[in-house]
């Protein structure tokens, strides 16, 4: 029977395929937005949301305003946040962004903070692709790809279809520019590309 | 052994193999963005976006 059997074995030992976890949501939180395989895309997303709560739970901005020994045990609890986090994350820099960009980023947001889009099928052997991305993630790749100029209007338009991005989309367009030249562009674009 | 007391007739041996074909079975539907065919619950392949929104850049 199959009570209580979990997650995909992909193919692989235990070892290589924690190792492998670890690579993904490195890459994941690095780049915030990697392109793989629907299999591992739906395993990883377990994964990546575990790691980002990580850092939300207590981001730094939570810590102010403490003392004494609230203040310390909420820093021994910060730490040991970030000691579980480090078993996924291979990267000092990656961490460091978990635990700031995204802490902050997705404080309020309770739980769900990667989206898989499958994008089609893999040239060579037809396997079932998809894109595993952080939620806001899109967002910053609709206004900043490497495309941005070339997909500009159709990407305005359709992002004013979309409940979240429709007040921002009409503010008008001098708002709208102003986090394609802060937000770096280069994040999602490479490992995109068709 | 059990063996045809006849030969199957042409006619007979198409009557069985009319259900032998294989059936389009893709849901396939058209972009609402480019129009053109793609499947459901993907990214379209030709313009690359997505209920919407630009995910992908798209094709040449």
């Amino acid at each position: 029977m199959r009570h209580l059997k979990s997650g995909r074995k992909l193919g692989r030992n235990p070892s290589h395929r924690k190792a492998m976890y670890r690579n993904m949501v490195t890459s994941l939180m690095e780049h915030g937005r990697i392109q793989t395989t629907e299999a591992k895309a739906k395993e990883l997303r377990r994964i990546a949301d575990r790691v980002i709560n990580l850092g939300r739970k207590l981001p730094l901005s939570a810590l102010e305003g403490l003392e004494g020994e609230a203040l310390a045990k909420a820093r021994a609890a910060r730490v040991h946040h970030i000691r579980q986090a480090r078993r996924w994350i291979t990267d000092r820099a990656v961490l460091e962004k978990v635990f700031g960009e995204y802490a902050e980023r997705y404080k309020d947001r309770p739980g769900g903070f990667t989206r898989v889009l499958k994008t089609g099928f893999r040239a060579g052997d037809k396997a079932p692709m998809a894109v595993v991305e952080l939620v806001d993630e899109l967002e910053v790749a609709t206004e900043t790809g490497p495309n941005a100029d070339e997909v500009e209007p159709a990407a305005e338009a359709e992002t004013a279809e979309t409940e979240e991005r429709e007040e921002s989309a009409e503010d008008g367009a001098s708002d709208a520019e102003e986090p394609v030249e802060d937000a770096p562009a280069e994040t999602s674009s490479e490992e995109t590309g068709a | 052994m059990a063996v045809p007391k006849k030969r199957t007739s042409k006619s007979r041996k198409r009557m069985r193999r009319s259900h032998d074909h294989l059936e389009f079975t893709a849901a396939v539907t058209d972009c609402p963005t480019c129009g053109e065919p793609k499947l459901m619950h993907r990214v379209c392949p030709s313009c690359g976006t997505y209920r919407g929104r630009q995910v992908l850049p798209p094709a040449e």
